[in-house]
């Protein structure tokens, strides 16, 4: 059982092709649509809104970057008509939404592998296993040098960048290294600027660190990128479009969402932009370094988006959280 | 011989030589400042020059570096100042004259007045990102008290309207501009008081011997007297205003903006929060977007200083 509001359109579930909604916007709508939320997701919307803007030149589209947090701070009181997000919904911003009244939609928008990536001039590790980066990353491990985490590793000296714990990217990088209960160590160094995390790796030759893979395939070279072992497969996977998109590069690629307000959809011109965002979205995601979602995923997200069917499919009735592939928990 | 030596002051090559060494040691400390901002201009130009054309101030922000412009960015910085100045000179010009003009007698008075002057120069201080705070909390949500950014509690026409406003005044140009004035309030007041007290007591005396009131003295002699003082000062505090980026950037943020604001409540990005923006992509391409967009900003912070000497030069009249 998920948090499902109720099925307001009569009509009964039909799929609608994506090919059907393609043309027929009216450029003469006006109005303004807020965009807020995670600088991660922020790129393809951004893209969105450019090519949107050529469709549609009086509506006035503004796209934010506040973090997926900071995005459903402002989403849930009413005050965005859009919010990206780079994780699902948690259940207090949820309840915090339900509170004030905002109804929402929930539709995911691309894949994004979390690239883990060190120096160029580290010519040692070759692979990494999810044991390896609890080693690194939690919280009171004792590990300080790389030597601490192979001995067949030398022992240079670990320096950790991290994307800033307001980020969509930490929050999911923990849950998959730290778990439900554990914590990422405080030691490192933080930005919610990836560009400085880029540039902090580059520079130092035990550094390491995660971000959203559109950012490592823009500096690949000036970085190294981490293969990770498939707890599964038990095979070392390297980020790429394909693998990311199989579901083989797992743990670590993740949906990207938008979150839509009800309310605000039911103005024609946040109807026509996010009608838009399904027709260009998946192109544009691409282009600007991630990876589309699997067809029937767009599918079903139009269905909710044209049926009104809000809530979210991360949450249970009794706000725990629900894990797995989004083919199995989007529906 | 003997006496010749004498002659000599003690220790002189080893004076002389401090003495140049000591001319040449500020020559250098000099020269080292003029010679950064070259480097930092030289390799901005090398940078940006070639994103350098008219598209580039009319087009909006684009994902693609070649399309990106700094057009709703210039107009937010336009519109910003211009609510800017419009609010800080008589706020600031009349509180100058208030505390230079109107100096009290009474002893109790006489110590709230310093405490007043003690005050503002203190704000002068005050880092702009604190002012940011200030205006986020007084100005974009006027602390809760008048309803909230989604249902205003007091509107005036539509959203659509030019003249469209609304309190409290949200993320907009208003609450934008108004911040702004917090910041440079303190610089203009200050300089203020600096052009009236460079006023000569005999021109006011003069004017109240001629039965003058105090009002009459002010508009006539005194005011028209600072005025040049005045300007330079309000004129290099607007071009401060211009740069700023942190008090702007807690009131509107990090957006994408392709247009420009149509009222007052609308919303805004500014010259500094998109050159921001640029810097931080990952793209090296924007990273030459951003240099061009410094070369621009510098180029009106020029100007507006130019014209500030100029304003000095053409009407600082001798008094005497």
């Amino acid at each position: 059982m998920s948090k499902h509001g109720i099925f307001i359109s009569s009509v009964a579930a039909t799929t609608i092709s994506l090919s059907a909604l393609a043309g027929d916007y009216d450029s003469s709508l006006r109005g303004s649509i807020k965009i807020d939320g995670s600088s991660t997701v922020y790129p393809i919307t951004e893209a969105v809104a450019e090519e949107f803007a050529e469709v549609c030149p009086r509506v006035r589209v503004t796209v934010g970057i506040s973090g997926t947090g900071g995005g459903f701070k402002r989403f849930s009181v009413g005050e965005t008509d859009i919010s990206d997000a780079s994780r699902p919904i948690k259940s207090k911003e949820y309840d915090k939404a339900v509170e004030n009244g905002v109804d929402f939609i929930e539709i995911p928008v691309a894949y994004d592998g979390l690239s883990i990536v060190v120096n160029k001039s580290n010519h040692w590790v070759d692979q990494l296993t999810v044991d390896d980066l609890k080693k690194i990353f939690l919280d009171g491990s004792p590990v300080k040098t790389w030597k601490d985490v192979r001995s067949s590793w030398p022992a240079v000296p670990i320096a950790i960048y991290s994307p800033g714990t307001d980020s969509g990217t930490f929050d999911y990088f923990k849950e998959v290294v730290a778990g439900k209960t554990g914590s990422i160590r405080s030691d490192m160094s933080v930005s919610e600027d990836d560009n400085v995390l880029v540039r902090g790796v580059a520079g130092d030759e035990g550094g390491i660190g995660f971000f959203g893979c559109a950012y490592y395939f823009e500096n690949k070279d000036k970085l190294k990128v981490v293969p990770i072992v498939n707890p599964e497969l038990e095979k070392a996977i390297t980020p790429t479009a394909v693998t990311i998109e199989n579901g083989t590069y797992a743990p670590f690629s993740r949906p990207l969402f938008i979150y839509v307000s009800k309310k605000s959809a039911e103005r024609p011109e946040v109807e026509a932009f996010v009608r838009f965002y399904f027709e260009q979205g998946p192109e544009l995601a691409e282009e600007v370094g991630y990876v589309r979602l699997p067809k029937e995923i767009y599918a079903r997200a139009l269905n909710n988006f044209v049926q009104g069917k809000t809530g979210t499919h991360y949450l249970t009735e009794a706000g725990e959280k629900i894990h797995g592939p989004l083919t199995k928990v989007y529906n | 011989m003997i006496e010749h030596a004498a002659l000599q002051p003690k220790g002189k090559v080893q004076r002389v030589l401090k003495n140049q060494a000591f001319k040449w040691f500020c020559v250098c400390c000099a020269s080292a400042s003029v010679i950064v901002l070259c480097v930092l201009l030289g390799s901005l130009i090398k940078q940006g020059v070639h994103h350098f054309d008219l598209d580039f101030f009319k087009s909006p922000p684009s994902r693609k570096p070649v399309k990106a412009g700094l057009g709703p960015a210039m107009w937010g910085s336009v519109w910003i100042c211009a609510v800017c100045a419009l609010t800080a000179l008589p706020l600031g010009v009349a509180t100058a004259i208030f505390l230079e003009e109107y100096k009290p007698k009474n002893r109790v008075v006489k110590w709230l007045h310093n405490l007043l002057q003690l005050n503002i120069s203190n704000l002068a201080g005050v880092p702009s990102i604190v002012y940011g705070i200030i205006g986020l909390t007084a100005f974009v949500q006027m602390f809760g008290f008048i309803g909230n950014l989604n249902e205003p509690g007091f509107s005036f026409g539509t959203r659509e309207d030019w003249y469209y406003f609304q309190l409290p005044f949200g993320r907009g140009v208003f609450a934008g501009g108004l911040t702004l004035m917090l910041v440079i309030l303190p610089i203009v007041i200050v300089s203020s008081q600096e052009a009236l007290r460079a006023v000569p007591n005999s021109l006011r005396e003069g004017a109240l011997a001629c039965g003058a009131t105090k009002w009459q003295m002010i508009w006539t002699m005194t005011l028209p007297a600072a005025i040049p003082g005045i300007m330079t000062g309000s004129i290099l505090a607007i071009s401060r205003a211009i740069g700023e980026a942190a008090p702007i950037l807690v009131i509107a943020g990090i957006v994408f903006i392709r247009f420009t604001p149509a009222h007052l409540m609308d919303e805004f990005t500014a010259m500094p929060l998109q050159i921001y923006d640029w810097a931080g992509r990952p793209q090296e391409e924007f990273h030459r977007v951003a240099a061009t967009g410094i070369l621009v900003l510098l180029a009106v912070l020029l100007t507006f200083n130019a014209t500030a000497v100029f304003v000095r030069q053409k009407f600082q009249k001798p008094l005497q």
